[in-house]
């Protein structure tokens, strides 16, 4: 049972958030759409299986939900610091910086999410990874002690990746 | 009486947005080079989107024709900002247009610089180029 319910279902989350796109694209909820969604939740996954082969095994729903809305909120504040900054700082005293942010994260999708929270929480912008994936290069729009950042980031939000990606 | 709550939100939350997109427009004018400059619309543009679709939404919602689209616009564009940000980066990276980033801690380079040997002419050709800077 479990093993039927593995392969029709390779990705459970996936095929859930394909029904609920599918459902959310129509703007109305009847029966038949929900069901074609789940139908195409179902197909998506298994038929893509093949060009993702080293699919994160352990995550935790619930976790990534409390992330997203701790994302959303310093979203909300860093958007008014930068507004801030842009409006009242003198570009002169602008002080951009690099900062390197040493990865724990192993996983390609949890890097991806980490270095889309960065680019999306304003101020800092992920530039690139190093070849082999140990380090994110980030830039910052205005900061005074670039390792606190840094620290920032780690604590913030690469912990709590540590913890969705298991 | 809740249309008019309604519509007094919908009317607060277009003024946040349209502020916000404004400040966005002004970074974009103000900041000295083109790394700074990617700051200013890319991460203002989300709160200021953002506080638009939710008019839009809370709108239809008063007026009886809800709609869900909106979350979908949003998500999407979650999804999708970081990247062409990130593409931006790697473009000024490779233009010399920003400060030289300091070198990874642990790895040889930065991904964007390491290039295999097969396409090492292709980029050979771009970097003659004179670099166009300031």
């Amino acid at each position: 049972m479990t093993k039927a319910f593995n392969w029709l279902l390779p990705h459970p989350i996936l095929t859930l958030l394909l029904a609920v796109v599918w459902t959310l694209l129509q703007n109305s909820v009847s029966a038949g759409m929900v069901v074609f969604g789940v139908i195409l939740g179902i197909i998506i996954p298994l038929m893509t299986a093949a060009w993702w082969p080293d699919r994160p095994q352990g995550f935790r729903l619930g976790k990534m939900i409390n992330y997203s809305l701790i994302v959303m909120w310093d979203i909300l504040v860093a958007n008014i610091e930068v507004a801030k900054i842009v409006l009242f700082v003198p570009v002169a005293d602008l002080k951009p910086a690099w900062i390197i942010i040493p990865l724990d994260l192993k996983e390609p999708e949890a890097i991806t999410i980490l270095a889309g929270t960065i680019t999306l929480t304003p101020g800092t912008v992920s530039a690139d990874l190093s070849d082999k994936g140990h380090s994110l290069l980030v830039h910052v729009l205005h900061t005074d002690d670039p390792d606190a950042e840094v620290a920032t980031i780690k604590s913030r939000y690469e912990a709590r990746l540590k913890e969705i990606f298991v | 009486m809740i249309e008019t709550i309604g519509l007094v939100c919908v009317g607060i939350l277009l003024l946040i947005g349209a502020g916000f997109a404004l400040v966005g427009a002004i970074g974009l004018l103000k900041l000295p080079d083109s790394m700074t400059r990617l700051h200013a619309p890319t991460k203002v543009g989300t709160v200021g989107i953002g506080a638009l679709l939710l008019a839009s939404m809370i709108h239809a919602w008063v007026l009886g024709a809800g709609s869900f689209h909106e979350v979908l616009i949003m998500a999407f564009l979650f999804v999708t900002a970081p990247i062409s940000a990130n593409f931006l980066a790697k473009t000024n990276m490779h233009k010399n247009a920003c400060d030289t980033p300091p070198k990874p801690p642990r790895d040889d380079t930065w991904s964007t610089y390491a290039v295999p040997a097969h396409d090492g002419a292709l980029t050979q050709k771009m970097d003659d180029k004179p670099a166009a800077k300031g």
